[in-house]
């Protein structure tokens, strides 16, 4: 079984159909990549999984189970974690407080643990900032020592892709969105984060989903790529198949002038 | 460094367009101050033995501001400004000149017109006041003369060397709050039996003496002349070595040095105050729970009170006899369990429904709940079991065996009020830095992202509403047993307004803030109907509230004593550079270990 399957889905906003027909299946310990150009769809069929807007019509099926319906926090709960395109971190909570806060879902003490302090609660609490500095450190030494109790605004914007990768991680899923992971970065700054991308699979076991511009990163990381254009998916395949097929490349760069007949 | 090393300007290369901007700005604030009635009701407070009144006070210091205003140089990076020389002092005259102007034409105007009708302060009283009752010949002198004076001096306080400046904002600071502080100095003096200290200091019909006055602001400017700013200095210094684990033990033992002032001062203080420091504790506790609410999940919540009558309603039912419906005339602590209960109720109850709201909706919404809560109160359809605007009489005092906490004695119920605080101040404290705490912050700073993160945001603002419900609850249950009686009518919208103000002047999620907030707001301007130490501002209070929360908004907007959190949040340009000069090797190392 595969562990997310996309049925016929369907995302119309207003008349405008944002995605139709999609239908695709990811494996586990796949890194699929989703291309296309600028409004295809990618970024909306991102927030469909997580729960932020709710499709039209078909059918959203992680692990057996339909994420239909669920509120987006149920979504994370079940496995599911994302990125932004736009950096959305918590700017005023510190680097660490910003991974700390993303276990949410996987740790239970509520006010009377607090108020106590109880055994319970301190030993969480405990496990929550080990695991937190643990997955800090997966990035090098760029968010740990005195990073960590920096606010996030303070940080550069790498680092903060960075940090939003860290956070997502923190949520323990099995499945990890990510939304244009290396936009704004340098090419020593990218080439890194595509060698943590395959790590992230190997060494964390996700399977992950990434929507990216970068083509040198699409052909580093992935296994298969998806390709949308105004909503409908065009092609996928190996990288190679779906780089040399006609129809994503007029999609990205236009028909070529045909002659006059 | 100080960009003032141009000759200072000319005496009449003036800018007269600003002054006279300022100028006007500077009378026509006299003369509101003047007509909204300030001097002539706050006159009968006497400062300075026959020298100055709080009234007089409220119209001499607008110069001097304006004066300071209208003088200060704009500071721009790489721009040097002219040095500040008798040119500006010149400006400043001319501002408080124009102010004096404005108190003239008012004068003139009151003394041939009659508009009573709209204007009820445009009387012969506010008249007799400006003109000293020596006409209006001398009244105009004196005012134009004093708003050169201040004025110039206003403008002079740039120039002087630091150290002057300190001496000056001592001695009269430290006048001023001296003279306000009387009844509380007074009261303090009798209770450590150290009478001849006050009889010394002020006059026997109120006001500090002359004499005294004059002692005081000198002793009061020479301590910055002894001490040199070594206090400072020896302040930073401690700060800056601390290590974190330090820091929380001294902040430890200067909350228990705080606890045991309180603990221990009410036994030095008359009735008059300790039913102040009472009135201030029940608003702090409240604030401490809106605090909660508002500061840590950021929801704003403009019906509080709701919480409030509730407790106040609990109690009154459970342990007044004259309950009209259902008296079991149980203990206070059993009440207070019953409270409890009712508050989490109306907590989930009012928050079920408008916590998915966001940002202003919430705050309209549960400002329209607030005032539902409170008509309930008083309808009449409730009246056979509230007693409708007759509300709950005779409620009994607190019975704890060895002593009895009844509103009569109001150290016991400031005691009573400080307990239930303790619980306030620990429970924000422990919660702040739990998991819940942090759900609360990350969904104040985005909410659609937590959501996505996977904090159940409904859950945590459900909590986050019903810990506020609980402690405001409690100062209601307080209030019942120390006032004896609940109506509808103390349960205004007025009191969440209060709060609110309370916890943005003391600094939004910050304990200590909210306490300052309190004390200064509640102790001593009042709160909606307790009077504070200054009982002539009863009139006064919401628009000294609103001046109040203008001003903060416009030139401290994180509060008077605010977390680092929101300080860094409010300035993080400031933060930034700071951050950026201060870690700038190991960036540069950092960058260099990138490109290998």
């Amino acid at each position: 079984m595969s562990l997310l399957e996309i049925k016929n889905l369907q995302i119309t906003f207003g008349g405008l159909d944002a995605l139709s027909n999609l239908d695709f299946a990811i494996e586990e310990g796949e890194i699929v990549s989703v291309i296309g150009p600028n409004g295809a769809g990618k970024t909306t069929f991102f927030n469909a999984i997580s729960g932020m807007i709710s499709p039209t019509s078909g059918e959203i099926i992680f692990d057996g189970e339909s994420v239909l319906g669920l509120d987006p926090n149920q979504i994370t709960e079940m496995g599911i974690a994302r990125t932004f395109q736009n950096v959305r971190l918590f700017p005023n909570m510190t680097v660490l407080e910003n991974v700390m806060v993303s276990q949410h879902c996987r740790t239970s003490q509520l006010v009377v643990g607090a108020l106590f302090q109880t055994k319970a609660f301190k030993k969480e609490e405990r496990e929550i900032r080990e695991r937190a500095e643990e997955i800090l450190s997966f990035f090098g030494t760029r968010l740990v020592g005195y990073r960590l109790d920096q606010p996030a605004f303070a940080l550069s914007y790498a680092n903060r892709r960075r940090l939003e990768i860290a956070r997502a991680m923190a949520t323990q899923p099995r499945l990890l969105l990510l939304d244009e992971p290396v936009a704004g970065m340098n090419p020593i700054e990218t080439a890194e984060l595509t060698t943590l991308i395959g790590r992230l699979r190997d060494e964390w076991g996700f399977t992950i989903v990434i929507i990216e511009h970068d083509m040198k990163v699409v052909r580093d990381v992935s296994d298969r790529v998806v390709v949308l254009d105004h909503g409908v998916p065009i092609a996928q395949g190996s990288y190679d198949a779906v780089s040399t097929n006609p129809d994503v490349i007029e999609a990205y760069l236009g028909r070529p002038v045909e002659a006059k007949s | 460094m100080m960009s003032t090393s141009l000759a200072p300007r000319k005496l009449f290369d003036q800018n007269w367009k600003r002054i006279i901007f300022w100028g006007s700005i500077c009378a026509l604030s006299q003369v509101f101050i003047c007509l909204v009635g300030l001097p002539a009701e706050l006159d009968r407070r006497i400062l300075i033995k026959s020298t100055l009144s709080l009234g007089y006070l409220f119209i001499i210091w607008v110069p001097l501001v304006f004066g300071y205003v209208v003088s200060k140089m704009v500071e721009l990076e790489g721009i040097e400004n002219p040095k500040p020389g008798p040119a500006d002092l010149l400006s400043g005259a001319v501002t408080g000149l124009l102010g004096g102007l404005g108190l003239v034409i008012l004068m003139l105007g009151i003394d041939n017109f009659d508009l009573r009708d709209p204007l009820l302060n445009w009387n012969p009283r506010l008249f007799r006041l400006l003109t000293f009752e020596n006409g209006i010949g001398f009244g105009s002198m004196v005012w134009l003369l004093s708003g050169v004076g201040l004025g110039t001096l206003g403008a002079a306080l740039h120039q002087m060397t630091s150290r002057i400046r300190k001496m000056i904002a001592y001695a009269t600071f430290g006048l001023f709050i001296l003279a306000v502080l009387e009844d509380v100095i007074d009261d303090l003096s009798e209770g450590l039996r150290l009478e001849w200290l006050s009889d010394m200091i002020y006059d026997k019909k109120g006001g500090v003496t002359v004499t005294s006055a004059i002692v005081i602001a000198v002793v009061l400017a020479l301590i910055p002349m002894v001490t040199r700013g070594k206090i400072k200095e020896k302040v930073t210094q401690y700060r800056s070595n601390e290590e974190p684990g330090d820091q929380q033990r001294n902040s430890i033992i200067l909350f228990a040095l705080v606890a045991v002032v309180f603990l221990v001062l009410p036994w030095f203080l008359g009735g008059i105050v300790n039913e102040l420091l009472a009135n201030v504790g029940l608003f702090l506790l409240l604030a401490l729970g809106l605090n909660i609410v508002v500061g840590l999940a950021g929801l704003l919540d403009l019906g509080y009170v709701a919480f409030f009558a509730v407790g106040g309603y609990t109690t009154a039912v459970f342990t007044s006899p004259n309950s009209p419906w259902f008296s079991p005339e149980t203990h206070f602590g059993i009440s207070l369990l019953a409270v409890v209960v009712m508050a989490t109720l109306a907590g989930l109850l009012i928050g079920a429904p408008v916590i998915r709201m966001r940002g202003d909706y919430l705050a309209i919404v549960t400002l329209g709940f607030g005032e539902i809560i409170r008509l309930l109160f008083l309808s009449d359809w409730l009246k056979p079991y509230l007693g409708g605007s007759q509300g709950i009489t005779n409620i009994p005092g607190i019975d704890l065996g060895p002593w009895e906490v009844r509103g009569a004695d109001p150290r016991s119920v400031f005691y009573m009020v400080l307990a239930f605080c303790v619980l306030a101040i620990y429970v924000s404290w422990r919660l702040q830095g739990s998991r819940l705490g942090r759900a609360w912050m990350a969904i104040r700073e985005d909410e659609s992202v937590a959501e996505v993160m996977g904090i159940n945001t409904v859950n945590s603002k459900l909590m986050a509403f019903v810990v506020g419900a609980v402690l405001a609850s409690f100062s209601g249950a307080v209030l019942a047993a120390k006032v004896g009686s609940v109506f509808p009518k103390s349960f205004e919208i007025l009191v969440s307004i209060i709060i609110l103000v309370v916890v943005i002047v003391g600094g939004m999620g910050s304990i200590t803030g909210v306490m300052v907030g309190s004390l200064v707001l509640i102790g001593i301007l009042g709160g909606p109907r307790q009077p504070g130490l200054l009982q002539e501002f009863q009139n006064y209070k919401l628009l000294i509230y609103g001046a109040l929360l203008v001003f903060m908004m416009l030139k401290r907007p994180e509060g008077l004593v605010p977390t680092a959190r929101r300080t860094r949040e409010l300035h993080q340009e400031e933060y930034l550079q700071d951050a950026w000069l201060g870690d700038d090797d190991s960036d540069q190392q950092e960058e260099a270990g990138e490109r290998v």
